[in-house]
């Protein structure tokens, strides 16, 4: 699933000889560096060329991303299933919003704070889960997510959350007198966490840390005999996934201006699993893909039905499991290595 | 004291009610060692069904029995076209399909059936039974259910021949298979067997809950904590867990921690028992060999 390009290509190319193979990562990787340095251009460029509506979605796509890269991280690398990703999330927003409705704190020092409570919160919640596996650790998480919104309702927390009505709170002002809405500043401050989040998350998951996640996903037993933590690795990969999804819930409620309990069901939890399967299990640029297919798929099916979007939903879930595990990160990644294959090809026609 | 007592009896009406769905979810453990997180919506939809035969005028009795079949015939269909194609033992795939079923059971009702509650009637008269006034008839029926539903599950499992073999495939497959049991087939009908009983959880609550597309998710969540309690693999420890965690539910939802948190009594008996003993009360201890 976690296949660098180069050891794809090694597939891919067979017997191809070490220098040709080299040619052909260095290529790799300056067509994906232009493909980034394009995707932070159009970034950059789409609030001053579409409507503020549509920055605020765009900016929920950027806090979508972050939330399931999160998810991604504990389920995806790690193999741990959590089905109440959505109470982080709900943490990291309830967070936020107490901090700047009660405490006057400015709201990009609440994102901040947000990341370290769920980090905490997660890592203590990980710990009781070490002892669970598979379906019981779905079981739950489950549980958790389903049990989210009383716990917010909760009558003695009610002067910290607000109970049932929940909290509004004010959309920030763009900084330093700059000509923007108060939206094109809110998808540029997202904008800067979620590429900061994603080199934290590239670094994270492609050097050792990846690694000792991904062997204990596939194999807990030959992990540990290699010297690897396991119960560090897997309740610290519960707190990073946490944190990961409390920064992108402070972050939606920022940019929602609200928060309730009603908006923290069971459903969110399931709409980040959507996400991370339709975008690619153990992938980073899934994230992107799964945020992208979260805000604006449902939008389109609610024309049709209101029942529609979770219609869709769960028919995505089933025939993507069957006829797309890797998501569409995963087709891509398939896509991209044909295209290799075939260039390598021409390369050893050529020469011979 | 009236009070309590009153307490005491809905929490063992409630309890049966969670017993007979964690009935559902042990019959499919015992079957496939899963958890099935749909079952809650698959007994929701059958419920539906039920609601729409005896809207059509068919008899409360007909109408049961018809919507267990179809229960039984849609549980089947679903370990068939859905689950068996799901190869390999990788939990994810299959987490990923229950909540997917979930979804699609969830929208369905609710783009078919509209999200307005409805009501759906009882079988069981309106005024209490046997000069008692703790339990209405419908709890009490409602639990009588749920007994004859164990009793007739024990009997089949104990007596028939088809629960043998349902017995042999769920401890040994591949030995079942070489004395000629069709596994598949016994997977399949241990699911239509648990979506049947889900049905009959579902049109025992449906009364009391009234029927809308969600009613189900709490409901779910205690029959987990009661199959959990009882021990996942073990039906007679289900009922019991059932019973223990309405009585337990009710007690502390009215004396303790208030009724808005009820949801985080199953939330806290789930993590608590998977920590502190995983096989339950009645249950088997699993050991893994290295």
């Amino acid at each position: 699933m976690t296949t660098p390009a180069s050891t794809s290509a090694a597939r891919a190319g067979g017997s191809i000889s070490g220098a040709a193979q080299a040619t052909i990562d260095r290529r790799r990787r300056r067509v994906r560096l232009f493909g980034i340095a394009l995707l932070v251009i159009i970034a950059l460029a789409l609030p001053f060329l579409t409507s503020s509506y549509r920055t605020f979605q765009l900016t929920l796509v950027l806090v979508y991303a972050i939330a399931l890269l999160g998810l991604n991280i504990l389920t995806g690398y790690n193999g741990q299933i959590s089905l109440g990703h959505g109470a982080f999330y709900a943490i990291g927003a309830y967070a936020a919003a107490i901090l700047m409705d009660r405490f006057g704190v400015p709201y990009w020092l609440t994102v901040p704070g947000a990341g370290a409570l769920c980090l905490v919160a997660g890592f203590l919640f990980g710990l009781p889960a070490l002892r669970l596996e598979g379906h019981y650790l779905a079981l739950a998480t489950f549980a958790l997510g389903v049990s989210t919104p009383q716990l917010l309702k909760y009558k003695h927390f009610e002067q910290w959350t607000g109970g049932v009505q929940g909290i509004v709170i004010v959309k920030p002002d763009a900084p330093f007198g700059l000509k923007l809405s108060p939206d094109q500043w809110l998808y540029y401050f997202t904008l800067a966490t979620t590429v900061a989040m994603f080199v934290l998350g590239w670094n994270l998951l492609r050097g050792r840390v990846g690694r000792a996640l991904v062997a204990i996903r596939d194999h807990p037993i030959a992990a540990a005999t290699m010297g690897i933590n396991t119960p560090l690795y897997k309740s610290l990969a519960f707190g990073v996934s946490a944190m990961y999804t409390g920064i992108a819930g402070a972050l939606g409620a920022i940019a929602v201006q609200f928060v309730a309990p009603d908006s923290f069901t069971i459903l969110l939890s399931i709409t980040f699993l959507v996400g991370i399967v339709i975008g690619g299990l153990a992938s980073i640029s899934g994230a992107l893909f799964g945020a992208v297919f979260t805000q604006f798929v449902p939008n389109i099916a609610d024309h049709i039905s209101k029942a529609a979007p979770w219609a869709i939903y769960g028919v995505f879930l089933i025939g993507f499991m069957f006829l797309m595990p890797g998501g569409i990160a995963g087709a891509i990644r398939m896509a991209w290595a044909r295209v290799g294959r075939r260039s390598a090809e021409r390369a050893r026609a050529q020469r011979g | 004291m009236d009070a309590f007592l009153h307490q005491v009896f809905a929490g063992l009406a409630a309890g049966s009610i969670y017993a007979s769905l964690a009935l559902a979810l042990v019959m499919i453990h015992q079957a496939t060692h899963l958890l099935n997180f749909a079952q809650g919506e698959m007994a929701m939809l059958s419920t539906y069904i039920a609601w729409s035969l005896i809207n059509a005028g068919m008899p409360y009795w007909s109408a049961f029995f018809l919507t267990i079949t179809i229960a039984l015939v849609m549980g089947i269909a679903v370990q068939r076209f859905i689950l068996r194609p799901v190869r390999g033992t990788s939990v994810l795939p299959l987490v990923v399909v229950f909540i997917g079923l979930l979804v699609i059971c969830n929208s369905l009702a609710g783009w078919i059936f509209t999200y307005t509650i409805k009501v759906f009637p009882s079988p069981f008269p309106a005024e209490p039974m046997f000069g008692q006034r703790y339990v209405s008839s419908h709890e009490l029926g409602a639990t009588a259910v749920t007994l004859v539903v164990l009793a007739l599950l024990y009997g089949f499992f104990r007596f028939t021949p088809l629960g043998l073999a349902m017995r042999a495939v769920a401890q040994n497959p591949v030995s079942s298979r070489l004395v000629g049991i069709r596994v598949g087939w016994m997977l399949a009908l241990g699911w239509g067997l648990a979506a049947a009983i889900g049905s009959v959880a579902g049109m025992m609550v449906a009364p009391i809950v009234y029927l809308d597309p969600n009613m189900m998710s709490g409901i779910l969540l205690y029959a987990f904590a009661a199959a959990l309690v009882g021990g996942i693999d073990s039906p007679g420890g289900a009922v019991f867990g059932g019973f223990l965690v309405g009585v337990l539910e009710n007690l502390l939802g009215a004396y303790v921690i208030g009724n808005e948190l009820k949801l985080s009594v199953a939330l806290v008996i789930i993590v608590g028992v998977l920590i502190v003993k995983p096989s339950g009360l009645f249950g088997t201890v699993q050991v893994t060999r290295v």
